[in-house]
């Protein structure tokens, strides 16, 4: 790490942002040397994205300084970080599909950087130096989610850079195309940019950055060389008390098959959206099977025809079945009383009303549990059933009147998740379940679904987490542009062989011998 | 110095009940500043208004005759608005109700049976919903933006009834006025006093409010129509038949709408005509807003609309304040109303501290 100067790139002194009803960051202290690459490590809620928004203008602290260079300063907005070379990429990119690389860089640069024409040469010549190969003249729907991560890279590229914010930008990478940013990383570090890594991946951060700060409940709680530092010290950094988090769980090979996905193809109408080809997926009783592959190769499309948000017409009802029965011309609520149960990716707005209290949150999937009866609901069987949620699957909750919005991520998962397993499924579909959820809460998530397990129910998880299915998964599958590989139990496979599969390379179904992996 | 607005994180209970008084007060302030302004006496110009009106027993019964169909239209529309289903076209919902229960109800002018008012308040219901229908079907076939196609059905539902009262429908010895005979003794709601023009229309609406708060807050269905308004994702998830739904709460929309209609033609007026309603529909909406769309707050609130109308009448009579006047006045009631909302979930406060921290913090820095 060079560090030609020994005034640091940013200072940050006593950092404190309150919101209502929480303190995000409390007196935080941190410092990043030029060249230096510093991993922000903490759970979610730690208070990462609020200090992050903080560094790159988007919101101002309630106290403290920010010294950039020596010189303390007052970030007003992201235009005036950017004046000053911070740049910063999103978890969730902000491109015009329908617009080429360099007119989606062009705009963001503003009139005053020139014609995407004439940034073209540009964007060449950067994308080359740090070897992210980009044609200027594509269209960004036609690119894969890691290359619109280059493009995003490289718009911050494109004026001269001291300081890259990256958040969370492995989560949506196949391990290989990680490892390929960590080089591009590397090499603009050796020119002298700093660059903060915020992750909560252990093991990235102990390969890439130099130091760490870790944050927890809105504190640092240490700073550290990640490489000096052995998985559980940085756990218990993050979480205080990390027993329980490395669980091993017993591997199940299940008993007679429940969920048979069979040929299932599906045309998507949204020109950008993903289409399943030739789908053959096999789900046994008591055992868990997942689901990997990167954001946006035909996960939400399957799980919508899965929970039947999209239903298929009446003569492709055999494509799907639940216990050899057809399922799949049904509705969701036909299929809940064949046995489904299902946990969506988003928490709010999709598995809980964000303005409704956890009490009518409980009413949403469960009224076939005898909730309902004339027409009218039982308000107090309802009542009780949200205590009894509340209480077995430990939600933190002023009581069961909270709105579905004021709960954190984690505790709402909670909720969702003992919504659907008190309704004893005998098939849970669930998508991304610790998505964004708390280390402590995702082992408690984690311990719920292996017990749904060994009471006998069918699991799918899909996610995007490898390190979570190979904890919890008996068989393991990868989706890749929308085609399934073919399941291999979780013991006899490897995360870099998996990782191969989420980037296509598997063989074609048999049926279709000339559908080469896309890649 | 800055004024600014903080989230609560959750509505305040204290404000709920707060804010409209906290509006009344700066009605009756602004209000009061307006008159002054105007060379009038501010106390008498507001008593005039808001306590003349319902200072006898007559005014009273004038309130609710008043507040009738406002409180009908309002009660339907709080059943669309809460599933997110925007209809504007209480109007021309009541308009069809009053068209077509005066077709049956001039028609029958010599029976004597008390049925045949049955059949009429029937006849209306079923042209407001059926009316309401074709937004629905608009809706669910075409995915056409109910506001647009309630609105110009308001207008089609508004040239129809001049066309049937200035030919088919006309009284035939009304000495070319263009109004309808007046209907039989049997086809008119009862009186429920002697004096007053106080009708048995009272009793539907009373019905209406008690059916529309268990629909909304005790029925399951309601519960849908709810989840459908806030979260479409999510109605979608547990398979909620969303087209379904849009349905029924346009029927049930419009159906009170046509009963409000029908109440009017066999209730006060007694016969079809041109000004069978001067904005009911309309006014239900800002109505059924004030009170949340929940079925009490509505009651209140359709009783300070029919308030303010009847008050700008007897303004404009004894006072001669101009019409425009007496709506400015309300228009402030709604504005202060709504304008007081915002600190059900938001916290005023006064940012002294802040601004002079970052002047101190970055010279020269506003």
């Amino acid at each position: 790490m060079p560090q030609s100067m020994n005034q640091a790139r940013l200072q940050l002194r006593h950092i404190t942002k309150r919101y209502p009803g929480c303190l995000a960051n409390d007196a935080i202290d941190l410092s990043i040397q030029p060249g230096e690459i510093h991993a922000l490590l903490g759970e979610n809620g730690a208070g990462k994205s609020t200090l992050m928004k903080i560094i790159y203008g988007v919101v101002q602290p309630d106290a403290g300084q920010i010294i950039w260079q020596g010189q303390p300063l007052n970030m007003r907005n992201p235009a005036q970080a950017r004046e000053l070379g911070i740049g910063m990429v999103f978890q969730h990119f902000s491109l015009f599909e329908t617009l080429s690389v360099a007119q989606n860089i062009a705009l963001a640069m503003g009139a005053a950087a020139g014609t995407p024409k004439q940034l073209e040469p540009k964007i060449r010549e950067v994308s080359q130096r740090y070897g992210m190969a980009l044609e200027p003249q594509r269209l960004v729907h036609s690119l894969s989610i890691g290359e619109r991560q280059k493009v995003e890279i490289i718009r911050c590229l494109m004026q001269e850079i001291r300081l890259l914010i990256l958040d969370e930008p492995t989560s949506v990478l196949t391990p290989q195309e990680a490892e390929d940013l960590f080089v591009t990383l590397r090499r603009l570090a050796d020119e002298g940019c700093s660059i903060l890594f915020i992750s909560h991946k252990l093991g990235e951060v102990r390969a890439l950055c130099h130091s760490a700060t870790v944050l927890r409940g809105g504190k640092v709680s240490g700073h550290c060389k990640p490489a000096e530092c052995s998985d559980l010290q940085l756990a218990r950094l993050m979480v205080g008390d990390a027993e329980g988090l490395v669980a091993q769980y017993p591997k199940a090979s299940g008993t007679a098959s429940f969920l048979q996905v069979d040929k299932l193809s599906w045309h998507n109408p949204d020109p950008f959206g993903c289409s399943l080809t030739d789908v053959q997926l096999e789900v046994r009783s008591g055992e868990i099977v997942g689901v990997a592959g990167v954001a946006g190769n035909g996960q939400d499309e399957l799980l919508a025809l899965l929970s039947g948000e999209q239903t298929l017409s009446r003569s492709d009802a055999q494509r799907i079945r639940f216990a050899n029965q057809a399922v799949a011309h049904l509705r969701p609520d036909a299929r809940r009383r064949q046995g489904l149960a299902f946990v969506p990716a988003e928490r709010l707005g999709h598995g809980a009303v964000p303005e409704m209290s956890l009490t009518d949150n409980a009413l949403l999937t469960a009224f076939q549990q005898g909730l309902v009866s004339k027409g009218l609901i039982q308000r107090s069987k309802v009542q009780a059933l949200a205590e009894t949620i509340i209480q077995r699957f430990a939600v933190k909750t002023p009581n069961a009147h909270t709105a579905a919005r004021s709960l954190s991520g984690g505790n709402l998962q909670k909720f969702i998740l003992g919504r659907e397993i008190l309704q004893s499924p005998r098939l849970l579909v669930a998508a991304h379940p610790t998505w964004g959820v708390d280390v402590g809460a995702a082992a408690a998530i984690h311990r719920a679904l292996i017990a749904l397990r060994d009471a006998g129910a069918a699991i799918l998880v899909i996610s995007e987490d490898l390190d979570e299915l190979f904890q919890i998964s008996d068989r393991v599958a990868a989706l890749s542009s929308g085609r399934l590989s073919a399941l291999a139990p979780t013991a006899q496979t490897s995360q870099v062989q998996v990782g191969g599969w989420m980037a296509g390379q598997f063989d074609a179904s048999p049926s279709q011998p000339d559908a080469a992996p896309q890649i | 110095m800055l004024l600014s607005l903080e989230p609560r994180g959750q509505e305040s209970r204290a404000m709920l009940w707060f804010s409209p008084l906290l509006a009344a007060v700066l009605t009756l302030v602004s209000g009061s500043l307006l008159f002054i302004a105007l060379g009038l006496d501010p106390l008498l110009t507001l008593h005039t208004l808001l306590i003349a009106p319902v200072s006898d027993m007559y005014g009273v019964s004038e309130l609710m005759v008043k507040t009738l169909p406002i409180l009908l239209c309002a009660l339907g529309l709080a059943v669309a608005y809460q599933a997110r289903i925007w209809n504007i076209g209480a109007e021309g919902q009541l308009l069809i109700g009053a068209l077509a229960g005066s077709a049956v109800a001039v028609n029958v002018i010599d029976i004597e049976s008390r049925w045949i008012l049955a059949l009429i308040l029937l006849v209306g219901v079923a042209a407001g919903a059926a009316w309401a229908g074709l937004t629905a079907w608009l809706r669910t076939h075409f995915n056409a933006n109910e506001i647009l196609t309630s609105i110009m059905l308001n207008y089609i539902a508004l040239n129809l009834l001049l066309y049937f009262v200035h030919g088919p429908l006309k009284d035939p010895a009304g000495m070319n006025f263009p109004e309808s005979a007046m209907f039989g003794d049997a086809s008119r709601l009862p009186l429920l006093t002697e004096d007053g023009r106080v009708h048995a229309g009272v009793y539907f609406a009373l019905l209406a409010l008690v059916a529309v708060w268990v629909l909304l807050q005790r029925s399951f269905v309601g519960f849908q129509i709810k989840v459908l308004g806030l979260d479409k994702r999510a109605a979608g998830f547990v398979g909620f038949r969303e087209k379904g739904l849009i349905w029924l709460a346009l029927l049930i929309s419009g159906g009170l709408a046509g009963l409000a209609g029908v109440c009017e033609v066999t209730g006060p007026i007694g016969q079809l005509v041109p000004q069978v309603s001067p904005g009911y529909g309309y006014a239900a909406i800002t109505v059924a807003f004030l009170g949340r769309l929940n079925p009490l707050g509505i009651l209140f609130s359709s009783l300070l609309m029919a308030l303010l109308y009847l008050g700008g009448e007897s303004a404009q009579m004894t006072l001669n304040l101009p019409q425009a006047i007496t709506q400015l006045f309300q228009g402030m009631m709604l504005f202060f109303l709504l304008a007081c909302d915002v600190l059900i979930l938001y916290r005023p406060r006064l940012k002294l501290r802040w601004a002079r921290r970052q002047m101190a913090a970055v010279p020269g820095a506003v």
